[in-house]
């Protein structure tokens, strides 16, 4: 087993080996998620908790089903409406959540870099369900086997990531993967929702779409994320479909089977034409919420098996 | 302990001499807490102290170091930031009014002087230059230069109401009082916690533009050429403002600008795996920007160098980075700080000590930062090239909030005197 890793923070701390494996291993949980009978016992008596400090419910249903399936307990805090109103600090919820004895910890968290400190606090192991802007290791892993099984692999393809590049933490982690990976990247944005600094990033940056889309294999959406933008990023949402928008004229640059991707939720009408989201020939957006339950599962049963590991070790008093 | 009236004679030691620019052995005789000889023979009676070639220089004056008192004295108080100055070799802090309340009156000007009597250093105050800070009425300016404030501030408060300044910059330029602003432009920087850089994208934390200083610099300067007043930038930190800079002076307007010792040392990519010490008001910079400040002092462009000592509390900086509190304390890691400009080869000392001592004093019309005969005996010796590990736990500040933990550093204060007394030994 080359997946030596604690925590899942972010892809950037991953090896391509690593990303193999779990895709290699969530691959199996599609077959097993594809049965009638998807229980699994791997994580047996184990206590799985979803820490979501930023409303969600795609991403939250998604591992509370991976861990069901793999046997854990789950137990979702919905932490938004709790005590942290009361003034409790993120270490001290951490700790709190710790002395109950959790083995795995999914935590979103709206500010970059959160979830990072509070791995650093507890002794169990902590997956990254996404942190402000920086990053979302499940939904990258999750595009990366998406793109793997419709194309056969996941390197030397060419991949347009298109929209609101910079409040996005997809982004970041799958062009982190996707780099990884060695693939080519195409960003594609308007001037004012690319990052700072996205000059040395080692894409190539487009503003316009159609130039963008030239043959790319793989369209990544991202969702327009109104709710992190503090105005004026854009002139308006009609203005934005107009250049931005995935519709048909614009997707006929891109090869002739080249799949269509978003991370949900979606915004019909501005950032994508709701035809093409439907169009089961071109779209594989349901089939990423598919794999994204057995991603998650792929992650926990490794981190799961490290985390063993590390006891046992401990246990029987091995100098690690 | 020495004492004020006894006859001191500190032989063999580097002076180091910022306002004649040398740096060469010799001796000096100190008596009643001011300098009455230099290369002078030992008087009779005097307590003679061989200082080892060891570095004697005027003491440091630090302009613009937080105190947590009032409101805030479980960061900082008087006592606490004195004797950290003293291990640090600073011997006059000059403090800033961003209190809790501010201190925008008379009465709480007096009230901090009263308290820092606790200090074994000296300090002189600074205060606010609009009520509250908020940037829209003048303080009793006239009231408080005749309580002693040594210059005007809002700190890291950029006032919006441009017509508010003009008036309050008026005023002052009638009382011959020092306005000291932070060039920035409160727009552009809203929300960021970094500088806007690749890195800064990558760890998704929000950046402002470098150029968000020189806008808010030019608006000053602009203010400055309108009114006369007589005004100094507390931070510049980036290339892009220097030649604002040169221009204002060039002109001959009244303008000196400073930077902080972390902006001269450290660089954004130092922040790391969102190291929440790292997190300074305004962001660390550039490489480049770095290495351009490093040069825009040792050229005089930039005059003054200062730690910007903000003691926050632990509580407050274990928290994610964008949420954290902002600042790092450095009246104790200034001196061996500033000394890597020196082991770089970027400057000489003497050059370094205009910069933290000489030219501060000069500004705020303080008798401070001179070897000479008459002037006050606040000194510092230490040698710069012993190494050492910061611990950040051995700080004397209250707050142990340093960048520089656990990092090697050159150069230990050895003793540090005020007036005469020592007010620190090692």
């Amino acid at each position: 087993m080359t997946f030596r890793a604690r925590h899942l923070l972010g892809i950037e701390q991953l090896s391509p080996q690593e990303i193999t494996e779990v895709l290699d291993l969530a691959d199996r949980y599609v077959d097993l998620n594809r049965r009638t009978v998807k229980s699994s016992d791997v994580l047996a008596g184990m206590t799985q908790i979803n820490m979501f400090f930023e409303n969600s419910t795609r991403t939250q249903a998604s591992f509370e089903l991976a861990g069901k399936r793999l046997g854990a307990d789950v137990m979702n805090m919905s932490v938004a409406q709790s005590s942290v109103k009361k003034g409790e600090t993120l270490i001290d919820t951490a700790l709190t959540l710790n002395a109950m004895r959790p083995d795995l910890l999914v935590v979103r968290h709206p500010s970059s870099g959160a979830v990072n400190l509070l791995a650093s606090k507890v002794n169990c192991a902590v997956l990254n369900a996404g942190d402000g802007r920086h990053e979302h290791p499940t939904q990258a892993l999750l595009d990366a086997l998406t793109i793997r099984r419709a194309k056969g692999r996941i390197q030397r393809l060419t991949v347009a990531i298109c929209g609101d590049i910079a409040h996005s933490r997809v982004a970041r982690s799958n062009l982190i993967l996707l780099g990884k990976m060695e693939n080519r990247l195409r960003l594609i944005a308007p001037p004012t929702l690319m990052p700072p600094g996205v000059d040395g990033f080692g894409c190539e940056l487009y503003d316009d779409m159609k130039k963008g889309l030239e043959g790319v294999d793989v369209v990544m959406m991202l969702r327009l994320q109104k709710e992190r933008m503090d105005g004026g990023f854009i002139p308006s949402e009609r203005e934005y479909y107009h250049r931005y928008g995935l519709d048909a004229e614009k997707l006929s640059y891109a090869k002739t089977d080249a799949i269509v991707m978003h991370p949900g939720p979606m915004n019909r009408g501005v950032e994508i034409d709701g035809e093409i989201a439907d169009d089961i020939n071109r779209s594989v957006i349901q089939e990423q919420v598919e794999m994204g339950v057995a991603v998650r599962m792929a992650c926990m049963d490794l981190l799961a098996r490290n985390l063993r590991a590390e006891r046992g070790r401990a246990a029987v008093g091995v100098m690690v | 302990m020495s004492n004020n009236s006894m006859i001191l004679h500190l032989t063999n030691a580097r002076l180091i001499d910022p306002e004649a620019g040398t740096d060469s052995v010799g001796s000096l005789t100190v008596q009643d807490g001011v300098i009455v000889g230099r290369n002078a023979p030992a008087p009779k009676g005097a307590e003679v102290l061989d200082c080892a070639g060891m570095c004697l220089a005027p003491g440091i004056v630090d302009w613009g170091v937080k105190i947590g008192e009032p409101g805030e004295r479980h960061k900082e108080s008087f006592r606490s930031a004195g004797l950290a100055a003293a291990a640090g070799g600073v011997t006059t802090i000059i403090a800033r009014p961003d209190t809790q309340p501010a201190i925008d009156t008379p009465e709480t000007l007096e009230f901090v002087t009263r308290r820092a009597a606790e200090s074994v250093v000296r300090i002189r105050h600074m205060a606010a230059l609009t009520k509250g800070r908020a940037g829209d009425e003048m303080t009793e300016i006239g009231f408080l230069l005749d309580a002693g404030a040594v210059a005007f501030t809002d700190v890291f408060k950029v006032s919006t109401n441009t017509k508010a300044l003009a008036r309050a910059f008026t005023y002052a330029r009638s009382l011959g009082a020092l306005v000291v602003g932070h060039p920035q432009e409160p727009g552009l920087s809203a929300g960021a916690a970094a500088t806007n850089s690749k890195f800064a994208s990558l760890r998704g934390l929000p950046g402002v533009h470098p150029m968000a200083e020189r806008l808010g610099l030019d608006r000053d300067l602009g203010l400055v050429e309108m009114t006369g007043v007589r005004w100094h930038a507390d931070q510049i930190t980036t290339a892009g403002a220097l030649p604002s800079v040169i221009r204002a002076k060039e002109r001959g307007l009244d303008v000196t600008a400073g930077v902080s010792i972390h902006h001269l040392t450290l660089n954004d990519f130092d922040v790391g795996d969102y190291r929440t010490f790292f997190k300074l008001t305004p962001p660390l910079r550039s490489e480049d920007d770095r290495l351009a400040m490093v040069q825009a002092v040792a050229e005089g462009i930039i005059d003054v160098i200062a730690s910007f000592h903000t003691p926050a509390d632990e509580e407050s900086k274990r928290l994610p980075f964008e949420e954290a509190a902002s600042g790092a304390v450095g009246l104790q890691t200034l001196l061996p700080a500033a000394l890597r400009l020196v082991h770089s080869g970027d400057m000489d000392l003497p050059t370094l000590w205009k910069a933290l001592s000489l030219n501060p004093a000069k500004r705020l019309g303080l008798p401070q930062g001179r070897l000479a005969e008459g002037a006050p005996a606040d000194l510092v010796l230490f040698d710069p090239d012993t190494p050492f590990l910061l611990d950040r736990a051995k700080l004397l500040s209250k707050s142990k909030n340093t960048p520089f933990d656990l990092m090697r550093m050159e150069g230990k204060v050895q003793r540090t005197w005020v007036a005469g007394v020592q007010v620190y030994g090692v």
